[in-house]
């Protein structure tokens, strides 16, 4: 069995960066994972991205940014799986190095959401869902989310500030993260005072869209370098699955039937149980989705995910440490580049280089990006060696 | 924009019918031609009754383009009676305050228009609070 490990990093600021464009995103956090490898040459380029051809009337992202890396001639390709994307470059970059096929494989989530604002943003959204029969109907992914939160409160009788843990959390975490949209903690009472949005969603509840690029340099741990400095963290698991496209479609909308699979499935591979993991990065598009991952996954019985956010059990201290550098949320969502920005940070812990959000002795993280309302969700445990 | 899709989906758009499974009898909307219950072959075509009820719901303040004029709006998703759920905007509410699990039924409505007064307007279901029989 080859041993696939991520030797290189590299992550812009997320935000609303109106003096770059895609491209020279996707350049500025390639040159960062290449140079954190130690130099390695990419023989392949997973460009994970979700919008570009509807945001920026730019298909053909693979052969764009191998050219603009310098790279042209090596074989690049885009995943598209939504919010998935990241998580879909990802395991098709580890499938490359796994299979042996590829030695060194650069895989990279990009997004430039701000090249269109408003009514064009959703309505680009909106594609990610099924269009004849939820799109059309002037449904949005947020909506829908909302949809979501509103059954759920119903069901198991949650409380008005029951979510408030997610944003809480995820802004504290985000204010140590130089890289984060967002890195300033924010009180109840300011979660309790915001903006609604869609009832009973508010706008501490959805991840902000944002423009980010994030990379990772995969390859074989016998092609390390010698003189590779940093501790070395291996992809254990990966897997992904699908569920229905649309929301409606599905025998329980409250179960994220997808979230438990993949992750399960991964942490077969590695041969390890839901108390080994030491952190979690969920996909908190949405504060609903987390509350149903935590569930999904395990770490809740079912109608009581939003507890552990409310208990503090998701802190950097808690029991399961979740958005540990702010997650979607704090940190921003670009997108297609969502799930390798959770890589990219896991990584981060997992080498002992998390400053003030570091969790001590960590060895397994999880991370997990979905797609649409758990339409898709690919999970991967990365392991420090 | 978009025409031959929208007049390929006018049985679903303006009269709900989906299929009927003969295996297992499970009634499907959309029509998809593969049981999701039992994964046989279902092309046996059914019409709903359009009649049901209220699963969850939320209102759009800031909506897709296309439908901004419209906004706000209420979207929901209904339970029908013969049971798939189904995505749809709420109509003809007035002052009525929506509920979880309130009686709804389908009717045809404008969905959206391309901002332009020679474009295309497309027609579809929307569900209104069901009369009340006396």
């Amino acid at each position: 069995m080859i041993d696939v490990v991520i030797a290189g990093i590299g992550q812009t600021k997320v935000g609303e960066l109106w003096d770059i464009g895609l491209r020279d995103l996707a350049f500025d956090a390639i040159q960062d994972a290449v140079k954190d490898s130690g130099g390695l040459k990419p023989q392949a380029l997973f460009v994970g991205n979700m919008l570009a051809p509807n945001l920026s009337n730019q298909a053909h992202l693979g052969a764009l940014i191998a050219d603009c890396a310098g790279l042209a001639g090596i074989e690049a390709m885009t995943l598209e799986a939504a919010g998935a994307s990241g998580g879909a470059a990802l395991r098709q970059g580890y499938l490359a190095v796994a299979s042996g096929m590829v030695d060194v494989a650069l895989v990279i989530g990009v997004e430039k959401f701000t090249d269109k604002v408003g009514p064009d943003v959703d309505a680009a959204l909106a594609t990610t869902s099924d269009s004849d029969f939820e799109a059309v109907q002037g449904m949005t992914p947020t909506s829908q989310a909302a949809l979501l939160m509103r059954r759920y409160m119903h069901e198991y009788q949650v409380p008005a500030d029951g979510f408030a843990g997610f944003a809480l959390t995820a802004h504290a975490n985000g204010a140590n993260n130089p890289c984060a949209m967002f890195q300033k903690a924010i009180k109840l009472e300011t979660y309790m005072k915001a903006e609604m949005v869609s009832e009973p969603l508010n706008i501490f509840d959805i991840a902000p869209n944002a423009d980010g690029a994030a990379a990772v340099v995969l390859t074989r741990r016998e092609l390390l370098l010698t003189s590779f400095a940093h501790p070395h963290v291996k992809i254990s698991g990966s897997a992904s699955i699908s569920d229905t496209l649309a929301l409606h479609d599905r025998k329980d909308m409250l179960y994220f039937d997808t979230a438990q699979l993949s992750a399960g499935k991964a942490m077969k591979q590695v041969g390890i149980t839901l108390d080994q993991i030491n952190f979690f990065e969920y996909h908190d598009m949405f504060s609903i989705y987390a509350a149903l991952q935590l569930e999904a996954i395990g770490f809740a019985i079912k109608g009581k995910g939003w507890k552990l956010a409310a208990d503090g059990a998701i802190g950097l201290k808690g029991k399961i440490p979740c958005a540990t550098m702010g997650g979607l949320k704090a940190r921003g969502f670009p997108g297609g580049a969502s799930g390798v920005y959770q890589a990219v940070e896991a990584v981060t812990q997992l080498r002992g280089q998390a400053g003030t959000n570091q969790i001590a002795g960590a060895k397994y993280g999880l991370i997990q990006s979905l797609g649409g309302p758990a339409s898709t969700a690919i999970s991967h445990v990365l392991e420090r060696l | 924009m978009e025409i031959p899709r929208h007049w390929r989906l006018k049985q679903q758009r303006y009269s709900l019918v989906g299929e009927v499974c003969p295996h297992c009898g499970n009634k499907i909307f959309p029509p998809r031609d593969v049981c999701p219950n039992c994964g046989d072959e279902a092309k046996e075509l059914y019409t709903f009754s359009g009649k049901g009820e209220v699963y969850s719901y939320t209102t759009i303040y800031e909506a897709p383009s296309g439908y901004d004029a419209n906004a706000p709006y209420t979207v929901a998703i209904v339970k029908l009676e013969e049971g798939p759920m189904i995505t749809a905007q709420l109509t003809d509410l007035g002052d009525q305050p929506v509920q979880i699990g309130m009686p709804v039924e389908m009717v045809t409505r404008k969905m959206r228009n391309d901002g332009d007064e020679r474009g295309l307007i497309v027609y579809g279901y929307k569900f209104r609070p069901a009369w009340k029989v006396n």
